[in-house]
């Protein structure tokens, strides 16, 4: 990373969702500022700036990362997913994002493109991830509409669907 | 799910909601999506670091010159382009949206700084100089009604801003006839429902046509509409309020959003430019609003057997800092239902609303329910317990019998319809109450803390518009008019290919109203759900609105569904009498199905929906004479049921009333004291279903926000109107760890008030849960006493004293717990190699301070004694830069010298004072040795308390290593001091 100081723009290029990206970027800048204004892939939400409620969770080189504690700086090179990736095609629905609208695990959506971006890191890591995985993932999260529940559910049915559709990875 | 889909029509259906598709892959579109109109200026709040000072100055010279900046704002430009809110009641007290001679809570907004960009609008907001004077402050509710009490608005004289009493049947008579008097005494404290979205606003100002045009995610009552043009001196039609498509919840919490329209506006105007503001999680946290907390005095008059001839409240309702509107309104939410469940002829009320150094109160989900049914529930408990007496039984003594309905209350509301014996037995069956029962006899049975707790509530739905003006006297109502109703309105449209839009006014925050509007609508035309475009933001310019438009009393699915409904049967009875024409047949004999219309008697002779819907468009001259045009209905409907309160104060403050009964198993850990809920099963009644899945999520959403009510979340002050909860990790809310499911039933018994028979259900658990989950607490421990939230280290104090009495409650002690501004204490020692008179001249020497104060540029001398110096500090992540002073006192030369320092920073400020002392240990070392107390107030103590204690520490820490070092080094490792330092700083030091 090149040495940075207060008063410069550099450049960050990075992979936004398969596509590569760049935009200009005061050191000090929020990868969540960045992806929002800059680059206008609004998904990614922010709730607290502070790292707790998990809304603002994206993939950083697979992992998932909280954006708001990441400076866009740190994006370089880097391989971003954020929920605007998750659809397989215009109008379409990965079995996760189907399963949480047909369970209902969703009420504002406000907290969701996180929690979408986290259970896809952990199946895509781990596609058996045991139920109690799956809540230790959520616990990062904060969901003030639904009360969890649902959210549990629509994961474990998600991870079904997966399993059976790529039985390889199971 | 206890809920039979229908299989003939949509609504009933748990059909998938239409919302979905955009919020699941990143296309929904909240305020701070959107895009703004070019040159969109951002704006930074300045806020009080104190719970009470009055302004002496405000400099904000610096701000202006930093980079970026295009205006700063203050109370007095506020002053002089609008004027003081309107406040709810008859009292000689202004009410501003910005700090104007002094503030009055921590958070309180005090200059307004725009900009080109946020960053910069901060970096400026750092610079403004705030003189303030700090002044004593109040914030427990019975302290502030105290004589001696610092009075936050000096027009009113005091901090009791309102009081009436009330007198219902003949509460005296039932009192001195009674078996035995039960009370309870209750401080429910102060919590927010917290949506994971907060405020945004975008303003700008047309000075042509001296019109404001604001975009905000406020979710309603639109009387606000009213109350925020009034303060921006413009007629309703030039303040234009639109709000986004999508909200990122609310729960109540946004419409407190309404004196930022008022803030942005002012500031779109001076800047010239559109101004955009989004509030951070701290200023969420600090300052948005939240519910009340309300200290409460309940007793019943009561029968051998239980049953409750008479309840005398005594409730004073703290609204923070100001009373804004709706204020007092969560104090009147409950009016007609002050008896809850049960069958009470006789009621007293006397309802005190106090001003405090907090942060003003507003909407809030169960808004005034969990208030009521804390002290209510948790008094069926405590009668039970005293007269040895089932709970269940005492319950079921009191309820409402099911040939009574509608029935009306003590208070005045009329209980829509209900049948609460059917529903409470049948709670117990399918819920297994005796299954909990038997739990609780085995786990007792091996020494562990089990207990079941209930709650029975009525969920009021569909606010009364006039229930507030119950707090102005009958005569003060007669000459203010009378105020009543609810109307809800509904439009649906339809364009030249025919097909259907539907427009409300109902602003949901992630309910999924459009899915549910669309289901009625389909229902009522014969159509998919999917083939209905619904739009439920509101644009005021341009849609039908009117005061109770809105997100907010559990309205949407007895009113707003209702509206939809009515316009839709308007809508079809005109396309009926088209097709019949287009049809050959009659209107009666007309079918919408399928989307076509056809002859009921011969199904064959039929045309397309968008045939007979186009026709007004394409071809008027076709319509039959009956029918002027299809092209555009809209409903307004407000239940006659609402009247105004009459003049004996009874007032039905609601239209629609749910019920609930709730149970639940509770094991408390002895040890740690966690209260883990074994099973919590919930029954509803609210009347027709309209779609399980989102009726269930209501009950789900409810129940958690509950919990968190229940055993982690308060918004906790200090005694000197600190703020301590900031940020998420400090204001616990619950994760999928601490959320159970709830058992969910459901006993319908539609309203007959409601075009769809549905009542609200968003609410019920709020005012259930917490009472629930505190009698299961109580029967486990064994106490009476208990104030929310019941934490782990609560419960454990409790059960380490359980021999405490009731007399006395623990409240006082709550609120004067040590803290106020956080405090600190420490002592330490350093031995330097130096005399004791060379240290005591470094001690005051500027030059030496320079360089030993921690974070030190600049320290000037401004006598013998006293220095001040520019710091930057830093917290944890939060650095800052701050302006110290430092006096010294009782100087003994060259043994001994108090320094007293203050702090004070856009970060929040400091005090401290330590005792330094100096002894000789011979060949020319000194050992330094002090004690210190200091304090933390502002910024920095709202962000985590946990972080301060260390880092105080290190600070103060550093300040004498520097001595040390500066005066020839410290005497090896083995000192006291340096080894906590080391420890401290993880060894860097
Ligand atoms: S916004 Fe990043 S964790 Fe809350
Ligand atoms: S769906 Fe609203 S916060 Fe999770």
């Amino acid at each position: 990373m090149p040495k940075l100081n207060r008063d410069t723009r550099t450049d960050v290029t990075f992979t936004l969702n398969g596509k590569k990206v760049t935009a200009r970027s005061e050191p000090r800048l929020l990868l969540t500022d960045l992806l929002r204004h800059e680059l206008g892939a609004t998904g990614t939400h922010v709730g607290c700036e502070h790292g707790v409620c998990g809304a603002c969770t994206v993939r950083i080189d697979g992992e998932p990362a909280r954006a708001c504690l990441t400076l866009a700086a740190q994006a370089e090179g880097a391989d971003i997913q954020t929920v605007e990736g998750l659809e397989p095609e215009p109008g379409g629905m990965s079995p996760l994002q189907a399963a949480f609208r047909e369970h209902f695990a969703l009420q504002c959506g406000f907290c969701t493109a996180g929690i979408l971006i986290s259970l896809k890191a952990l199946f895509d890591r781990k596609p058996g991830a045991s139920e109690q995985e799956i809540r230790e993932q959520l616990s990062g999260h904060l969901c003030r509409c639904t009360g969890y529940t649902p959210i549990v559910r629509a994961a474990l049915a998600a991870q079904a669907q997966m399993r059976e559709e790529e039985p390889r990875n199971a | 799910m206890t809920v039979n889909p229908p299989a003939d029509r949509w609504v009933g259906r748990s059909v998938p909601r239409i919302e979905d598709a955009a919020l699941l892959t990143g296309r929904g579109r909240f305020i701070d999506d959107l895009p703004t109109h070019a040159g969109t200026l951002a704006a930074a709040i300045l806020r009080s670091p104190h719970g009470h000072a009055a302004i002496r100055s405000i400099d904000a010279t610096a701000a202006l010159a930093s980079d970026g900046v295009v205006a700063v704002v203050t109370g007095d430009d506020v002053q002089r382009l609008t004027r003081s809110m309107t406040v709810g009641v008859k009292a000689n007290v202004e009410c501003w949206p910005i700090a104007t001679d002094r503030v009055r809570y921590v958070g309180e907004p005090v200059a307004i700084v725009v900009a080109a960009d946020r960053y910069l609008a901060e970096d400026a907001a750092e610079r403004i100089a705030v003189d303030y004077e700090i002044l004593p402050a109040v914030v427990d509710p019975e302290a502030a009604l105290g004589s001696d009490a610092p009075v936050l608005h000096p027009s009113l004289g005091s901090n009791l801003i309102n009081e009436r009493s009330f007198s219902y049947g003949d509460p005296d008579g039932a009192f001195a006839g009674a078996a035995h008097r039960i009370a309870v005494e209750i401080a429910y404290p102060r919590n927010s429902c917290t949506p994971i979205e907060t405020y945004g606003v975008v303003a700008g100002y047309d000075p042509g046509e001296d019109a404001y045009d604001i975009l905000a995610n406020f979710q309603g009552p639109f009387s606000i509409h009213a109350v925020v043009a009034r303060a921006l001196k413009v007629p309703g039609n030039r303040m234009r309020l639109r709000t986004p498509p999508s909200s990122g919840g609310s729960y109540g919490i946004k419409q407190g959003v309404f004196p930022y329209m008022i803030l942005m506006g002012v500031a779109a105007r001076i800047a010239g430019r559109p101004v955009k503001w989004v509030e951070d999680r701290l200023e969420h946290l600090a300052a948005s609003v939240s519910a009340t907390n309300r200290v409460t005095r309940l007793e019943a008059a009561v029968e051998a057997d239980g049953r409750i001839t008479a309840l005398a409240f005594d409730q004073i309702e703290d609204c923070g800092a100001h009373l804004r509107a709706p204020e007092p309104a969560t104090l009147y939410r409950m009016h007609g239902n002050m008896t809850g469940a049960y069958a009470i002829a006789n009621v007293s009320i006397r309802n005190r609303v106090v001003l405090t150094n907090k942060t003003p109160t507003g909407l809030n989900r169960g808004f005034g329910g969990p208030q009521i049914y804390y002290p209510l529930e948790r008094l069926m408990q405590r009668i039970a317990r005293q007269l040895n007496l089932d709970p269940l039984d005492v319950v079921r003594r009191n309820l409402i019998p099911a040939n009574a309905f509608p029935y009306r209350t003590a208070t005045g509301a009329l209980l829509d319809s209900g049948d609460y014996p059917a529903a409470l037995e049948r709670a117990v069956v399918e819920g297994g109450l005796g299954e909990l029962v038997e739990r609780r006899t085995n786990a007792r049975a091996k020494g562990r803390l089990y207990g079941i707790g209930m709650a029975a509530v009525v969920e009021p739905s569909v606010s009364n518009m006039g229930y507030i003006t119950t707090v102005l006297t009958p005569g003060e109502r007669e000459k203010a008019g009378p105020k009543n109703g609810a109307q809800a309105t509904a439009t649906i449209a339809i364009d030249p290919l025919g097909s259907v839009s539907v427009k409300v006014a109902s602003v949901p925050q992630g309910q999924g109203h459009r899915t549910v509007l669309a289901q009625v609508v389909a229902d009522a035309l014969g159509l998919e759900p999917s083939a209905i475009a619904v739009v439920a933001d509101v644009d005021t310019a341009r849609d039908a609105w009117s005061i109770a438009s809105g997100n907010y009393s559990s309205r949407f699915a007895p009113a707003v569904a209702g509206a939809a409904k009515l316009a839709a049967d308007r809508i079809r009875a005109k396309l009926e009498a088209v097709a019949a024409g287009q049809l050959n047949t009659m209107p009666a004999d007309v079918v919408f199905a399928g989307g076509r219309a056809a002859s009921r008697s011969n199904p064959d002779n039929g045309v397309s929906f968008a045939r007979v819907a186009a026709a007004a468009h394409w071809a008027p001259g076709t319509l039959p004479e009956t029918v002027d045009q299809t092209i555009r209905e809209t409903v307004f409907w407000t239940p006659p049921e609402l009247s105004a309160p009459n003049g004996s104060d009874e007032v039905n403050s609601s239209l629609c009333h749910g019920f609930i009964f709730d149970f639940c198993g509770v094991e408390v850990d002895a040890v740690t004291g966690e209260a883990r809920i074994d099973r919590y099963v919930t029954m509803h009644d609210c009347g027709t279903i309209l779609h399980p899945a989102m009726v269930e999520g209501q009950v789900r959403g409810g129940f958690a926000h509950a919990l968190g009510a229940a055993l982690y979340e308060e918004y906790a002050y200090g005694a000197d109107g600190s703020f301590q909860s900031g940020t998420l990790a400090d204001y616990l809310i619950p994760t999928v760890m601490e959320v159970p499911e709830p058992v969910i039933l459901h006993h319908e018994t539609p309203s007959p008030f409601t075009p769809l028979g549905a009542k609200g259900v968003g609410e019920g658990n709020c005012m259930s849960t917490p009472a629930c989950i505190a009698n299961a607490v109580a029967d486990a421990i064994g106490v009476d006493d208990l104030d929310l939230p019941l934490t782990p280290s609560k419960i454990a104090g409790l059960l380490a004293g359980p021999e405490r009495q009731a007399k006395n409650p623990p409240r006082q002690a709550r609120e004067a717990q040590p803290g106020g501004r956080r405090k600190l204490t420490g002592e330490g020692a350093a031995e330097v190699a130096a005399s004791r008179e060379a240290v005591w001249k470094m001690l005051l020497d500027p030059a030496t301070l320079e360089a030993i104060i921690p974070g030190s540029h600049g320290v000037t001398q401004v006598s013998d004694t006293h220095f001040t110096a520019d710091v930057t500090l830093g917290v944890g992540p939060v650095k800052g830069r701050y302006k110290a002073e430092i006096e010294l006192f009782d100087l003994d030369e060259p043994n001994a010298v108090t320094l007293r320092g203050t702090t004070t920073g856009a970060l929040g400020f400091g005090e401290g004072e330590g005792r330094i002392t100096l002894s000789d240990t011979g060949t020319g070392k000194t050992r330094i040795a002090y004690t210190y107390e200091a304090g933390i107030g502002g910024k920095v103590a709202s962000v985590g308390g946990r972080l301060l204690d260390g880092a105080a520490r290190v600070v103060i820490g550093q300040f004498f290593k520097a001595l040390a070092n500066h005066a020839g080094g410290a005497n090896g490792p083995g000192t006291g001091l340096l080894a906590r330092l080391k420890g401290l700083i993880g060894g860097r030091s």
